[in-house]
C-alpha cells in the first residue's frame, strides 16, 4: 500500500507545473484556515478612516475606510473558498448522484435527468447563478447553492457517460451474478471505476466557482455586503479605481494566484489519470 | 437532414418555453414584491392595489402565466416595471450591443488563439510553446471583468487612449462605435485564447502523428503547406468544436463585462432585471439568451457537417 501511495505520488510529481500548483493551493488553503491568526491588522480597523497607497505598515496600502487591504485579502480568502468547495461538494454529491442513477438504471430516471439536463444547458451557467440569486437573495448560504445548483450538471452528464460504458462489462456482470445489490454495485465496482474524470471536472469546477462568486459578489448578487470576500472587495473598491490602482490590482492577482494553481493541479490530474479532454455531447 | 435540422429546430423551440416556464414560476415562487420595489416600500396601500391591477399582479399565478404566454407567442414581451418601457424595444436596443462585443471579441481571440496554437504545437517545447502555454493558463484563471477594469485603469484612465464606459451606434459612428467596443471586446476576448489555443495546439499534434504528415514530407512538400493544407484541415474539427463553445462562453462573458463597461446590452439587462426584481424583463432576456444560446448550438453541430462530411445526423 504504502509503495503504492509513494509509486503514484512520484509519478504525480513529475509533472513540475502540477507540483507547484498543489504546493500553492495548498498555501492558500492554510492562509485560509488560519485567516485569524494571520492578519496583520482586524480586517474591519478603521485606520485614520482614508484611502493610502502600500507602505511599510501596509503592504497592500488601505481602502477608502483606511482598512488594511492585505488583511482583508486574508480574511477573503476564507469566504471565498468556503464557497467554491461547499459548492462543488455539493454539485459533485447530487450530480454524481443523478448520473449514477441515470446511467445505470435508464429508461425513465434518464429520460428525466438528461431532459433537465437539457434545460439547464439552454442557458449559460452564470447566467442561471444570477437567476438564482434573484430569487434567493444575496447570502453566504444562498449563493454556495445558486452556483452549486448552476454548476451539478457537468457532473451529472461526465458520470452518466462513464456508467454507459461500465455498465455491462464483466466485472459488474459477476458481481450482479453472485447476487451483489444494485447499490453495493454501484457503489464498490462502478464509481470507483469512473471517478477519475469525475475528479478532473471537480479541479475545474473548483476554479468556475471561486470565479463565479467573484463575478456575482461583483455585481451585487453575492454574499452580504459585511462578508468580505474577494469579489465584495472589488466591487467597494469601484468608485476609486482611477486614482487608488492597488485596491483593482491585488484582489484580482489573489483570485489569479488561486485559480491559476488550481488549474495547474487539473491539468496534472487529468495527465495522470489520462482523461481526454471534456468535450460537449451530442 | 432538413429533418435532422427541423427537429433539432422544434426541440429548441420547446426547450426555450420550456426554461421560460421554469423561470416564470421560480421567481414567484418566492416572498418579495414588484410593485412595492417599484413604488416604495411606504406607500399608499390604495396606489399599491391599483399599480396591481394594472399590471395583472393581483391575478391568480395561472392567469398570469397565460397572460404572459399568451403574448410571448404574439411577440410581446410586456412591459419592463423599472425602465417603464416595452421589454421589446428594450430587447431590441439591447441585443445589437452585446453581438457587437460578442462578434468584436470572438474574432479577435480566433486570430490570436488559432495560429498561436499552431506554432506551439509545430514547434513544441520550445520556448515559444512554454510562453503561449503559460499566456493560455493565465488566460483561464482570469477573471474576465478584473482583466476590464485593469484595461480602463490603464487605457482610459491613466494613458486617456481609449473610452472606458458606454456604447455607440455602429451605422451613426463607425470610428466611435470601434473605439468604445475595443477595451470591452479585448477584455471578454483574452481569456478565450487560452481554451482555443490549448485545443488547436492538441489537435494539431494529433494530426501531425498520422503517416500522411510523413508521407508529404517525404515526397517534398514544404513544411509550410503541410502544416496549412494537410494538417490544420484535418485538426478543425476539435477546434471548431471550442469556437462554437467560446462564442456561448462570450454570451455569458458579457453578462459581467457589460457591467463593468455600462454597455446597456443583454447581460446589463439581466442584471438590472435580478436586481431590481422587474419580472418581465428579467424573464423576455432569459428566453433571449436561451434562444440564442439553443440556436448557436444548433448552428455549430450543422457546421460540422460541412468541414467533415463523413459526418451524418439521422
Amino acid at each position: 500500500m504504502m509503495n503504492r501511495i509513494k509509486e503514484n505520488f512520484s509519478k504525480f510529481a513529475r509533472n513540475r507545473i502540477a507540483l507547484v500548483g498543489a504546493i500553492i493551493f495548498l498555501l492558500v488553503i492554510f492562509t485560509a484556515i488560519f485567516s485569524p491568526q494571520i492578519t496583520p491588522f482586524d480586517p474591519n480597523r478603521q485606520d485614520f478612516g482614508m484611502i493610502s497607497p502600500p507602505s511599510t505598515s501596509h503592504v497592500l496600502g488601505t481602502d477608502d475606510l483606511g482598512r488594511d487591504l492585505l488583511s482583508r485579502l486574508i480574511s477573503g480568502a476564507r469566504i471565498s473558498l468556503i464557497v467554491a468547495f461547499s459548492a462543488v461538494s455539493l454539485a459533485l454529491v447530487v450530480g454524481v448522484t443523478l448520473g449514477l442513477l441515470a446511467g445505470y438504471y435508464g429508461g425513465l430516471v434518464d429520460m428525466l435527468v438528461m431532459r433537465y439536463i437539457d434545460l439547464q444547458w439552454s442557458l449559460p451557467n452564470l447566467v442561471i447563478a444570477v437567476g438564482l440569486m434573484a430569487v434567493f437573495g444575496r447570502g453566504l448560504i444562498n449563493i454556495i447553492l445558486a452556483i452549486s445548483v448552476a454548476w451539478f450538471d457537468d457532473f451529472a452528464r461526465i458520470t452518466r457517460g462513464e456508467v454507459l460504458g461500465i455498465r455491462e462489462v464483466d466485472y459488474v456482470s459477476a458481481a450482479r451474478s453472485l447476487g451483489g445489490s444494485d447499490g453495493r454495485i454501484l457503489i464498490r465496482h462502478i464509481l470507483p471505476n469512473s471517478i477519475a474524470p469525475i475528479i478532473v471536472q471537480a479541479t475545474i469546477c473548483l476554479a468556475w466557482g471561486i470565479l463565479a462568486e467573484a463575478s456575482l459578489s461583483y455585481l451585487g448578487l453575492g454574499v452580504n455586503p459585511s462578508t468580505p470576500t474577494w469579489g465584495l472587495i472589488l466591487s467597494d473598491a469601484r468608485g476609486f479605481f482611477s486614482f487608488a490602482w492597488w485596491l483593482a490590482v491585488f484582489p484580482g492577482v489573489a483570485i489569479m494566484i488561486t485559480t491559476l494553481s488550481v488549474n495547474f493541479l487539473g491539468d496534472g490530474l487529468r495527465d495522470f489519470f489520462d482523461v481526454r479532454e471534456i468535450k460537449k455531447e451530442e | 437532414m432538413t429533418g435532422y435540422i427541423i427537429r433539432r429546430l422544434i426541440y429548441g423551440i420547446l426547450i426555450m418555453l420550456a426554461v421560460t416556464t421554469l423561470v416564470f414560476f421560480l421567481i414567484r415562487a418566492v416572498p418579495g414584491d414588484p410593485v412595492r420595489a417599484m413604488v416604495g416600500f411606504e406607500s399608499d396601500p390604495a396606489a399599491v392595489q391599483e399599480i396591481k391591477e394594472k399590471w395583472g399582479f393581483d391575478e391568480p399565478i395561472y392567469v398570469q402565466y397565460g397572460m404572459w404566454f399568451w403574448n410571448v407567442l404574439h411577440g410581446d414581451l410586456g412591459t419592463s416595471i423599472w425602465l417603464k418601457q416595452s421589454v421589446n424595444q428594450v430587447l431590441i436596443e439591447a441585443f445589437p450591443r452585446s453581438l457587437s462585443l460578442v462578434v468584436i471579441a470572438f474574432a479577435m481571440s480566433s486570430l490570436i488563439a488559432i495560429p498561436a496554437g499552431i506554432i506551439s504545437a509545430v514547434k513544441r517545447y520550445s520556448l515559444l510553446d512554454y510562453v503561449v502555454t503559460f499566456f493560455a493558463f493565465l488566460g483561464l484563471s482570469m477573471p474576465a471583468f478584473w482583466f476590464g477594469i485593469i484595461l480602463i485603469i490603464v487605457f482610459a484612465s491613466n494613458l486617456q487612449l481609449l473610452p472606458a464606459f458606454g456604447y455607440e451606434s455602429l451605422f451613426e459612428n463607425p470610428q466611435a462605435w470601434f473605439l468604445h467596443i475595443l477595451l470591452p471586446a479585448t477584455a471578454a476576448g483574452v481569456p478565450l485564447i487560452a481554451s482555443l489555443s490549448r485545443m488547436t495546439r492538441s489537435a494539431v499534434l494529433e494530426e501531425l502523428k498520422q503517416d500522411y504528415v510523413r508521407t508529404a514530407r517525404s515526397k517534398g512538400v514544404p513544411e509550410l503547406s503541410v502544416i496549412l493544407k494537410h494538417v490544420v484541415q484535418n485538426a478543425a474539427i476539435p477546434i471548431v468544436t471550442i469556437m462554437g463553445i467560446n462564442l456561448a462562453v462570450l454570451f455569458r462573458g458579457t453578462v459581467v463585462i457589460e457591467n463593468v463597461f455600462a454597455i446597456k446590452g443583454l447581460g446589463r439587462m439581466l442584471i438590472s432585471g435580478a436586481i431590481n426584481r422587474d419580472y418581465p424583463l428579467l424573464q423576455g432576456t432569459i428566453l433571449i439568451i436561451a434562444g440564442i444560446f439553443v440556436f448557436t448550438n444548433i448552428f455549430v453541430d450543422i457546421l460540422y457537417t460541412y468541414i467533415n462530411p463523413t459526418i451524418r445526423y439521422k
